[in-house]
């Protein structure tokens, strides 16, 4: 494939589906965490120009925590898991069983990051996980890092995995939310260019 | 006065009194162009270093190489003076702390090395610089003279 030109409505249907499963199965995770329902939006494909990346996340300059794992294998790409600043305290009180208090919300001490980012390392596992035993790719993720910064500056990283061959990025979006609690999220998958035919021939779509 | 925001992969210049923005650089990198003489000031949001490996370059402003001949030429045919002229640049950082060789994942020292090689061998002297470390910038230009506002999240602002 060398372009997203050539995708139709039918090859969304299907990456429609590759994130409908791989969320379906993180949230299930994320419910056992917070010992809560949490529900999925059907995901969205975003085909997005590059000044328009932040847009679904509230705007280029909005402060977002983003976590991200490189993924090679079968699938190359990048998964992140982005998560808004006082949801984000949120989860972390609900995690530590503590009460919210009236807390700076812009900061984290290191206790707090890395289970943030261990959180976003079981979501991305069971995302990806899915993913692999049901088409029985081989995928491995890469350890977890995160970014606390402008939704831009976080996004323009998976952009920028694009931009040599194209003048879009693809966003495989899910969003979540936790009933009772103020904690949603969103799940983005970006797979390679390259990446794209492997995965509509695992779910039977041909002729990209 | 108008404040002109200039996208990612994306170019702009303009007059005084007007001011040039770009929002979240990463490991983008924003060049700022500043003549005096004339009060024009451009910028470029800049992705990758090099056009020239690349197969599908379509956008200019995508690249340090392309989007600086394009910038640099549309301001000297709107009456700009490149003997005048001079740099600031910021951005380049690396936003997740890979811990890799990955030579991908070191973009943003790439970008930062590739327009300072690409500046001087047009001669535009850089007179500022604001690169690289781990945290995203807002930059503003300001036309008025040639003033860098750079705006972070946690790391300060500042004017360069």
């Amino acid at each position: 494939m060398q372009s997203f030109e050539n995708l139709d409505s039918a090859h969304f249907e299907v990456l429609r589906e590759v994130g409908n499963i791989g969320a379906g199965n993180a949230i299930t995770a994320l419910s056992k965490i917070l010992g809560k329902k949490v529900n999925m939006t059907i995901p969205i494909i975003n085909l997005l120009e590059f000044k328009d990346i932040a847009t679904f996340v509230g705007g280029p300059e909005n402060t977002i925590i983003g976590i991200l794992v490189g993924i090679s294998g079968d699938i190359n790409g990048i998964m992140m898991f982005i998560i808004k600043l006082e949801q984000a305290k949120t989860l972390i009180n609900i995690l530590f069983g503590r009460e919210s208090k009236n807390e700076n919300i812009k900061d984290f001490d290191e206790i707090e990051i890395s289970a943030l980012k261990e959180v976003g390392n079981i979501l991305s596992s069971s995302y990806l996980g899915s993913l692999s035993q049901l088409f029985n790719f081989k995928i491995t993720p890469s350890v977890p890092y995160l970014s606390i910064d402008m939704a831009n500056a976080i996004l323009s990283v998976p952009a920028i995995a694009f931009s040599k061959v194209a003048d879009k990025v693809l966003f495989i979006e899910s969003v979540f939310d936790a009933e009772g609690k103020d904690v949603s999220g969103y799940f983005v998958l970006v797979p390679e260019m390259a990446s794209f035919p492997v995965m509509l021939k695992a779910l039977g779509v041909l002729g990209v | 006065m108008q404040k002109v925001i200039v996208g990612m992969a994306d170019l702009n210049f303009v007059k005084y009194p007007d001011i040039l923005t770009t929002i979240g650089l990463g490991s983008c990198v924003g060049i700022a162009l500043y003549d005096p003489s004339t009060k024009m000031a451009g910028l470029a949001h800049v992705m990758l270093p090099d056009s020239t490996k690349i197969q599908n370059n379509t956008n200019e402003a995508k690249f340090a190489d392309t989007a600086i001949k394009k910038l640099v030429s549309d301001m000297l045919r709107s009456g700009a003076s490149k003997s005048f002229m001079r740099a600031k640049i910021a951005g380049g950082a690396q936003m997740f702390s890979f811990n890799s060789t990955n030579e991908s994942m070191r973009i943003g020292d790439r970008n930062t090395e590739a327009v300072i090689k690409l500046l001087a061998e047009y001669r535009i002297p850089i007179v500022a610089n604001d690169t690289g470390n781990t945290y995203g910038r807002t930059i503003e230009l300001y036309s008025e003279d040639g003033r860098l506002v750079v705006k972070t999240i946690g790391h300060g602002n500042k004017i360069i």
